[in-house]
């Protein structure tokens, strides 16, 4: 089985460059310029929180919201890692806007046929065996790629090594149910912007449960409806022809209704 | 029809104002892109395009299926008279529904994707197939009126035939379909506000749309009484309003018994706007109307009714506006206004319902069910002697109810004109 991929980003290290930015606009034939917040032009930006350069980008969540909640399918998951966009089937609802638990995903407003815009974890180079642009770009090693099982266990040892420099966290390691982008910090990520409350449990898997009741409530209700229909249904026909029995024991009516 | 016209100048003149607005917006919209003609970004991505146009407009609809099921599995006969402009409306709120998603979405012309690329584990996909199929249903439940309008005996009955099956549908459908439009927002329990956020969201907006349901079908009636100068069925009405107060008060009980559940009650009482505004939507749309409508008085009054239900409506408007705007600005850390084109648009829409359900209750054998002749010309005269018990039941209501209000077996209650 295919090996999944991932990013260590140790915002200790990050000296606020923008390598990787550019890196990301050449890669990604983007417009050009330093931008700092991700934009329909920008799938990762380097934020400054209390002179913390946090770099942002898209998580590429293991069970990813976006995928979940496209109606067209639009997102896949790929098996190295990387959460895709496939513009061509895409409809602009925005739920994927709506619903990324990470803000993550950016739409080409001014756009009369937009789509939308994030990071693709450069899936086309990890296909030839090349790491991500901005890893390769990064001087000191702040974003280093690799495998997420190996990456996990770096984070590890470089909080053992350095005891009481890192935050008692690697973000990104249960998120959500995990993704393929992790962070170390020295300053706690909730003061760097980060969302830290997210659950453990993938998002999916709220909406799986209201979605996967729809094969009962179809069966039960249409059981049930139908019974309902049977029974006052069986009611008025008895009236009625209880009524005709009556009218027939009396000719002298005329027995005009047919009706109860 | 010239008198029609006379008596309803300023309606026309605002209408016709709004309409031109709207196809200014709507140019405007299609040329130069979403950023520029709302003021949605990606914090805020869903405005009142969606919180008003689908969430309100799916759910004012709700009256079609509440009522059909009313008439049609509950064999509660007597609501027939109402059944056919009530299915119109909820035939025409799914189109303008689907007419205002035209707006929203990003790429309009690729709607019919749906319909090959699927994805079973999302929301949107169900509520697009839902849309879809109930518009359809609507459509064959409308059919009778177009049929009988032109005369087409023999289409007539094979629909008949296929009434119970559709009405069981159509209910399930708008099952599923009201509470989805709930469940599209059990994926952002981070970003909803904790007021409104709840694993029942689907539960609440199922309940709430069939209250609603029954607010709608009061409120037509009002305004087709005195659009069309008929006559108003209060007795079916007040009848219609103690359901509501069935579903507010199931409604009440559910929704204090999850903020207990979740410990949300300390968020009742913290000053910010979230709470000024559910406590509005809650007062306003559920514990008044609860309180007015168990009143027999108020439900058997004519400005109580009416009241009650605009109370409903509002509330419910309020709630859907509440979720989808209130409760997910403080998390985006944005405040979305529309842009006054955001608005014509809407405006446009809920116009564009108000004359096509008024040429339709012009032109459409909707109330005088066989009075105008349509009928008697696709059947034959006397008494119906069909087999189809459901369908035929249907004549002897009726008449009682065209009968003078002195001779309707309906104790104490009469057919009154509006003024």
């Amino acid at each position: 089985m295919m090996r999944k991929k991932a990013l260590l980003i140790d915002l200790t290290l990050c000296i606020g460059c923008n390598a990787c930015q550019d890196a990301c606009k050449v890669e990604n034939h983007l417009a050009e310029g330093e931008e700092k917040r991700l934009s329909d032009t920008a799938y990762t930006a380097l934020e400054e929180h209390d002179g913390v350069h946090v770099r942002r980008m898209c998580q590429h969540c293991i069970d990813p919201t976006c995928a979940s909640v496209c109606p067209v399918g639009a997102f896949t998951k790929t098996a190295e890692g990387p959460v895709l966009y496939d513009e061509s089937k895409c409809i602009g609802c925005r739920y994927c806007i709506q619903a990324c638990p990470f803000q993550v995903p950016r739409y080409e407003w001014s756009s009369n046929y937009p789509r939308v815009q994030k990071c693709r974890f450069c899936a086309d180079r990890l296909k030839k065996g090349l790491q991500t642009a901005c890893a390769e770009a990064c001087p000191t090693g702040a974003t280093k790629f690799g495998d997420r099982d190996d990456l996990i266990r770096e984070a590890d040892d470089r909080r053992k090594a350095e005891p009481g420099k890192y935050v008692d966290r690697i973000y990104g390691l249960e998120e959500v149910g995990g993704t393929s982008v992790l962070y170390l910090s020295a300053v706690p990520f909730e003061q760097l912007g980060f969302k830290t409350r997210l659950a453990h449990t993938p998002l999916p898997m709220l909406t799986w449960q209201a979605l996967s009741k729809i094969p009962t409530v179809v069966s039960v209700g249409g059981v049930f409806l139908y019974g309902i229909w049977w029974i006052t249904n069986r009611r008025t026909e008895v009236e009625r022809v209880e009524k005709e029995i009556k009218i027939q024991k009396r000719p002298s009516n005329g027995g005009s209704s047919t009706h109860s | 029809m010239k008198n029609y016209f006379r008596t309803l100048t300023f309606w026309k003149a605002a209408a016709t104002v709004i309409i031109v607005a709207g196809v200014y917006s709507t140019i405007y919209r299609f040329t130069q892109g979403l950023g520029a003609a709302t003021h949605l970004s990606d914090e805020f991505p869903w405005g009142i395009w969606i919180g008003f146009d689908i969430l309100c407009g799916v759910g004012l609809a709700a009256g079609g299926f509440t009522l059909a099921a009313i008439v049609h599995i509950f064999h509660i006969k007597r609501f027939e008279p109402i059944l056919r402009p009530t299915i119109l409306t909820a035939f025409m709120g799914y189109l303008l529904v689907i007419f205002g998603l035209m707006f929203d979405l990003g790429r309009p012309l690729q709607i019919w994707h749906a319909l090959i690329m699927w994805n079973p584990r999302s929301v949107m996909f169900e509520v697009a197939w839902c849309v879809m199929l109930y518009t359809t249903v609507l459509a064959l439940e409308f059919s009778p009126v177009l049929l009988e309008k032109f005369g087409l005996v023999r289409a007539q009955k094979v629909m008949r035939k296929f009434t119970l099956p559709l009405i069981i549908i159509g209910v399930l459908l708008s099952t599923l379909h009201q509470s989805s439009l709930g469940s599209l927002y059990l994926i952002v329990p981070e970003k909803l506000y904790g007021l409104w956020y709840s694993a029942y969201l689907p539960v609440f907006f199922f309940f709430s749309a069939i209250a609603v349901g029954c607010a709608m079908i009061i409120f037509e009636s009002f305004m087709s009484a005195r659009t069309f100068k008929k006559g108003l069925e209060t007795h079916l009405l007040s009848d219609i309003a103690r359901v509501s107060v069935v579903m507010l008060a199931v409604y009440l009980t559910m929704k204090i018994a999850d903020l207990s559940a979740r410990g949300m009650f300390p968020l009742l009482i913290e000053p910010r706007t979230e709470t000024y505004l559910y406590w509005l939507e809650m007062t306003v749309g559920v514990i008044a109307p609860l309180v007015l409508f168990s009143s027999h008085r108020v439900r058997d009054s004519r400005q109580g009714l009416f009241g009650g239900a605009v109370l409903i409506i509002l509330g419910f408007m309020l709630n859907r506006m509440n979720i989808s705007i209130t409760g997910m600005e403080g998390w985006a850390g944005v405040t979305y206004f529309p842009s006054w084109m955001e608005i014509s648009i809407t405006l446009m829409i809920v116009t564009t319902g108000f004359i096509v359900f008024s040429l339709a209750a012009k032109h459409l054998p909707l109330f005088s069910h066989g009075e105008n002749g349509p009928q008697s010309r696709g059947e034959p005269a006397g008494p119906v002697t069909g087999t189809h018990p459901m369908v035929d039941d249907f004549g002897e209501d009726l008449k009682r109810l065209s009968q003078p209000a002195s001779a309707t077996s309906y104790g104490g209650s009469h057919e009154i004109r509006f003024r």
